[in-house]
């Protein structure tokens, strides 16, 4: 049997202890250390593809979800340049899709609106533009509203690999690609998703709907009204067993 | 019957005639303007009050979930933002066939009064105090609430303290002060518990005490000067309003009441579900405000008013004794026609806003507050419709939802669409009473604000701030040419 071997890396000048395997955003959060993410999920495999979690890597910019921690690296992550990135990153998403935060059951639950604080987007930043994504509401228990959607594929993901059912796949390219239900008529309706489904609940926004809940948390009981994401985000990441790399 | 109106509302010959124009009245909710043509005497033929809002809301809530509504639909208004959240979730209510749990309807009650008191005392304390206390044609510059708080520190005092507690009100009962979330289908998300009770009880006598002094104002001023108060802009005007089983105000929920000018009743406790039965919608060319009105009068005479005045006077008692004591005296003032005083408004709004605070002190002694069945829900209705008696009048909510849960159908009439009319009224009676004749002056200009003013119309929004309404006046000569231009600015200054 071989047992994983133990090393550090400095992140913003401080030394995280990580795990042969691990990746630089799993051994941060793993040590108490939050590294902004959007499409990371600690269940399913990494692919880099919301960007928000990108670092500089001894000088050179990476996706820490993707990056193997290797000993002795350089990881800058808290600074102004990258902060600023992500925000820019955080306003394109809200432009590209409708998010109406004021009027949406996700509100304080929302991982984009959660960043979003986090971040200090105090603006558009981007002019909107308001696509057309009629909402599926085929399905007697399940809503899909495709206006929120950030095209992260956790859900494609959760479907296939978790509930073995491929109920959601990405389709088109660039600006047209969206997500799409895996039916002959396209509806929610006509696939086996169940409420149990780990797709049910791995949306980090409000695409995927349990219908009539709405808003039965009241202001001040949802996520991220008591602690920012920041700090949920530690929570909920996987721990060494003794908890010991927590500084 | 009485002529209720239409005179000054089109000019025989508006050619030979130059237009006045007060633009924008206001632009929350939209934008407003007020019209007058003159001949060349300064004789007034013709006044409007033109609503050139855009009601978007009932286009985009179609195709969203049914249960969304109340927390979408509230953001239409920054003021009464909890009318429209509660009218939505009563119509919700009958979508998922509930009936409402005690703790449900009087956490959701509570929330309203809670409403009602910051908004009423807003309106009177922040936006018309400085009329009233000062006089209408007043010193501009002192027009305001920082000029109350200079000249009378004690009133301004409570009436940022009366807000500020119904504020705590809603945001106990609702998550927050401004747009929040308590109130679902068939009941609500929270309920109040010990400690929020007791933060609010401790300080729910002093607003009663605040606001029977705020009555005591109102009615000194009737005192000082009746034939200004009784007079001004007063028309005779059919009513609307909602009262309880047994002919009590109830601001909450009720069947409708509808009375002529003379106090006959066209209908009584009807149930408001098929308000469409009885109500209906007509459409002016020069606005985009609507024109509710009775069916069974028609469209020319059939309009009428809604709000505070109407509620308090044709209510048959109110169900808290010192707002009932007031209300008596109301009604006998000068010789019963307290009815018609437009400035009557004010005196019925502090009425409403004492039984408000009256209510608030009885119902957080009720244990019910602090139960935990919050919903409940029944058989599923393809219509729901909820009416309330919002700050401002009766506030109507009609929706239509699918079997996918998807609203189809939405209509919406709000208080000031139902006062429409009625304001368009007043402001002809002021027209005649105070420009007919005169020459233009900014004091001139602020009586037609007052009479707007005194029916609390959303479209006064932009005046919630400081009374500052932005206003522009252009006199043209028959040619069209620009003979005089009075401008008052955001800040309050005015320029010739």
């Amino acid at each position: 049997m071989e047992f994983p071997v133990s090393d550090t890396f400095q992140l913003d000048g401080k030394p995280v202890v990580f795990e042969t395997g691990q990746t630089v955003m799993q051994a941060a959060l793993a040590a108490g250390h939050y590294i902004p993410h959007l499409c990371y999920h600690p269940e399913f495999k990494p692919h880099g593809s919301c960007k928000l979690c990108t670092v500089k890597v001894n000088g050179r910019t990476a996706a820490s979800c993707t990056m193997p921690a290797e000993a002795g690296l350089e990881v800058e992550s808290d600074i102004d340049e990258l902060n600023a990135l992500r925000r820019t990153l955080v306003q394109m998403l809200f432009a590209e899709g409708n998010h109406f935060c004021p009027s949406c059951e996700k509100s304080g639950n929302c991982v984009l609106q959660a960043l979003g604080y986090d971040l200090e987007v105090h603006s558009a930043g981007f002019r909107h533009q308001f696509p057309d994504r009629p909402l599926d509401a085929s399905h007697p228990d399940i809503l899909l509203d495709f206006n929120r959607c950030i095209l992260c594929e956790l859900c494609v993901n959760a479907s296939a690999e978790v509930d073995g059912k491929h109920v959601f796949a990405l389709a088109g390219r660039g600006n047209s690609k969206h997500l799409i239900v895996n039916a002959e008529s396209g509806l929610l309706k006509d696939t086996n998703i169940a409420l149990t489904d780990k797709a049910m609940s791995v949306c980090p926004v409000g695409v995927i709907i349990k219908k009539g809940v709405g808003f039965s948390t009241p202001i001040g009981e949802r996520r991220y009204d008591q602690r920012p994401i920041s700090q949920q985000a530690l929570d909920d990441a996987p721990r060494p067993p003794s908890g010991e790399a927590h500084d | 019957m009485t002529d209720i109106n239409t005179k000054l509302e089109t000019a025989e010959h508006p050619e030979n005639l130059r237009r006045v124009a007060i633009d924008p009245v206001s632009r929350v909710e939209g934008h407003g303007k007020v019209t007058l043509l003159l001949d060349e005497n300064d004789r007034v033929h013709q006044v409007r009050l033109h609503i050139v809002e855009f009601r978007g809301f009932e286009k985009f809530i179609q195709g969203r979930p049914y249960w969304e509504a109340p927390v979408m639909v509230q953001r239409l208004c920054g003021i009464c933002p909890v009318s429209h959240h509660l009218a939505a979730s009563k119509a919700m209510d009958m979508i998922v066939g509930a009936t409402l749990t005690p703790t449900a309807e009087k956490v959701r009650r509570l929330m309203h009064y809670g409403q009602m008191l910051q908004s009423h005392a807003l309106h009177f304390f922040h936006l018309c105090s400085p009329d009233l206390l000062f006089g209408f044609d007043s010193d501009v510059a002192k027009r305001n609430i920082v000029g109350i708080a200079a000249a009378h520190p004690e009133i301004a005092k409570q009436g940022v303290l009366l807000r500020k507690f119904g504020q705590e009100v809603i945001r106990i009962t609702a998550g927050k002060r401004i747009h929040g979330t308590g109130s679902v289908a068939g009941g609500v998300n929270k309920n109040v518990s010990i400690e929020e009770r007791d933060y609010l009880l401790k300080d729910a006598d002093q607003m009663v005490a605040w606001s029977a002094d705020a009555v005591g104002i109102i009615k000194r001023l009737f005192s000082l000067n009746p034939e200004l108060y009784n007079n001004f802009g007063t028309f005779q005007a059919h009513t609307l309003n909602l009262v309880r089983a047994d002919g009590a105000m109830d601001l909450y929920h009720g069947g409708l009441r509808a009375r002529d000018m003379n106090g006959q009743t066209l209908f009584d406790h009807y149930d408001y579900s098929h308000y469409w039965d009885e109500i209906f919608e007509d459409v002016k060319p020069w606005s985009y405000m609507k024109f509710p009105f009775l069916r069974s009068l028609g469209p020319e005479t059939g309009w009428y008013r809604v709000g505070p005045l109407s509620r308090v006077t044709q209510c048959d008692f109110i169900p808290s004794p010192l707002a009932e004591a007031e209300r008596k005296t109301f009604i006998a003032h000068d010789g019963g026609n307290a009815a018609k005083a437009t400035l009557g408004f004010h005196w019925a709004r502090m009425i409403e806003m004492l039984h408000t605070a009256e209510m608030i002190r009885e119902l957080l002694h009720d244990p019910d507050l602090q139960g935990t069945d919050l919903v409940s829900k029944g058989e599923r209705q393809e219509r729901g419709v909820g009416v309330i008696e919002a700050p401002r009048g009766t506030l109507i909510h009609h929706y239509k939802v699918d079997e996918n849960d998807q609203i189809v159908r939405c209509n919406l009439i709000v208080s000031t669409t139902h006062n429409n009319q009625a304001m368009n009224e007043a402001i002809r009676q002021v027209a005649r009473q105070f420009i007919d004749g005169k020459k233009l002056t900014e004091g001139l200009l602020n009586h037609i604000e007052v009479a707007i003013r005194a029916f609390d119309p959303c479209l006064s929004c932009a005046t919630h701030a400081l009374g500052k309404m932005p206003l522009e006046v252009e006199l043209l000569g028959m040619d069209g040419a620009r003979v005089d231009l009075l401008m008052r600015s955001g800040d309050g200054v005015v320029s010739c």
